[in-house]
């Protein structure tokens, strides 16, 4: 008869532990998701940004026609990326692509001193800084989430749940300073 | 992390059931002293405090970061006004993953910035200009980084209500002065009365010698040095660049301009002990209610990061 119990017991705290252990699976890509949903806003504002950019610059260095080309290609092409690493190679040529436009603003003293160009810099330098933060963000919880997915005994029900680990999001990062210091 | 928010709102009512039952103490003690030893009035006296108390708990949880803000004369700026600093504040809250916090500029020239609301979902983050001219960009960053982690561990919660309940303290403090010079005093040629004026004038004066020391002491129980240490760090951890604030508190440190909205209830909420007399040394009466670890030692710290 004890036998029996110890066994009910046993059991009742294995499926308490198997239901707890996917709650939190299910919270931890909850998160996953929502922290990839704020890199997308960021994303879509920089997309957003681009014509005005161009547009401005344009009204200054109109014949300089391939970079405008280039960021615009590299721009549609991101918008149609699907996929972590796509996107992820997509927008490190859009990042590219808009390094050289910037480039190219800095050969024109008039476009550097209006005031619209200026404040969609600082918008651009703002969008950028954001997309990284939320990237850092999301890869904490994308590591969060593939360390509970891989570890036991947590492995065991997220092979059950279909639980898959998931991407990080790998993307050049506009340089801080000198020194950049990784924890 | 969890533990801090967790310490964080345990002191937050431990210090509030504190400040009723004071509130509730003096107001036996000041009822027994006007009705001349009388229990009913000094019961009374007692719910009136109690009530007042409660419900000065209640807003100063509820709208003590509105006047944190207005007693600093901080003034909410839209991102045309400031891009910088919303755009900055905005990748910091992403950065934390947490709501962004309404943004404020505080009109003075000293730079400093401070954090205050009750959660993160109803935070606000304020600088001085002085802080928004002098900064570059990676440095603001660094201090938006430390003032994001006050946020995100809850010690803006605690800070405010230290800051409501002080300020409370302060004015009824006042208040009771007042009223005892003007009306208690006034009434002197009813012999019985006049002398319970003096009294309460004594007991009163009394009070606020102790209780002086007594909140300085309170404020640097519950606003550790050791959190500022720990917001450094955090927020560093957010910008993953330590130099960023290391730089900002350096230009903190040179700079001596005194700051004319500094206030005792206030002064633990800021990233440096903010100051009203010129010049490196606080006045003693400053010095008092200091929170802050000396900077020279957060900058070293920062740098071995």
């Amino acid at each position: 008869m004890i036998a029996v119990w110890i066994v009910v017991g046993v059991v009742v705290l294995a499926l308490l532990y198997g239901v707890l252990a996917y709650n939190h699976l299910v919270r931890l890509r909850v998160n996953v998701d929502n922290a990839w949903s704020q890199i997308d806003v960021q994303l879509r504002r920089r997309y957003d940004l681009i014509p005005n950019l161009i547009e401005s610059v344009k009204g200054y260095a109109a014949h300089e026609r391939e970079v405008f080309e280039d960021v615009t290609q590299a721009r549609s092409q991101a918008e149609a990326a699907s996929g972590v690493a796509d996107q992820a190679t997509a927008e490190n040529q859009v990042s590219r692509s808009l390094r050289q436009l910037l480039a190219v603003a800095e050969n024109y003293p008039e476009l550097k001193a209006n005031q619209n160009f200026l404040a969609l810099q600082e918008e651009l330098t703002g969008t950028e800084s954001k997309i990284a933060y939320a990237r850092q963000f999301y890869n904490d919880e994308v590591a969060a989430l593939n360390t509970r997915i891989q570890s036991f005994p947590s492995s065991v029900i997220a092979r059950m749940g279909r639980f898959a680990p998931r991407e990080f999001f790998e993307i050049d990062e506009p340089a801080k300073g000198p020194v950049r210091v990784q924890f | 992390m969890r533990k801090q928010i967790a310490s964080n709102k345990r002191k937050s009512v431990v210090l509030v059931a504190f400040a009723v039952l004071f509130a509730a103490g003096v107001g036996y003690l000041i009822g027994y002293l006007i009705g001349g030893g009388s229990t009913s009035v000094a019961i009374t006296a007692l719910t009136i405090a109690l009530i007042i108390s409660i419900i000065s708990s209640w807003v100063s949880y509820l709208y003590g970061d509105k006047i944190v803000l207005s007693t600093s004369h901080a003034r909410a700026v839209t991102p045309q006004e400031e891009p910088r600093l919303h755009n900055v504040v905005e990748g910091l809250a992403l950065a934390a993953g947490l709501p962004k916090p309404a943004v404020y500029v505080v009109p003075e020239q000293a730079p400093n910035a401070f954090a205050t609301g009750r959660d993160p979902e109803h935070s606000s983050v304020a600088v001085t200009q002085g802080l928004l001219d002098m900064m570059d960009r990676v440095e603001l960053e660094g201090v938006i980084g430390h003032e994001m982690s006050h946020v995100r561990d809850r010690d803006i919660l605690l800070g405010t209500i230290v800051a409501t309940l002080v300020g409370m303290v302060v004015l009824m403090a006042e208040f009771l002065l007042r009223w005892m010079f003007w009306g208690g005093m006034g009434r002197r040629n009813n012999s019985n009365e006049g002398g319970n004026g003096f009294a309460i004038l004594a007991i009163v004066g009394l009070v606020l010698a102790i209780l002086t020391p007594l909140i300085a002491q309170i404020i640097k129980l519950a606003m550790s040095r050791g959190r500022e240490y720990l917001a450094d760090a955090e927020g560093a951890m957010l910008t993953r660049y330590p130099p960023g604030l290391a730089s900002a508190l350096r230009k903190v440190a040179g700079d001596t301009t005194p700051m004319k909205t500094a206030n005792n209830a206030t002064a633990h909420l800021w990233l440096n002990q903010p100051s009203r007399t010129p010049g490196e040394e606080p006045h003693w009466w400053e010095a008092m209610f200091s929170t802050h670890p000396p900077i020279q030692e957060r900058i070293r710290r920062l740098e071995e990061m």
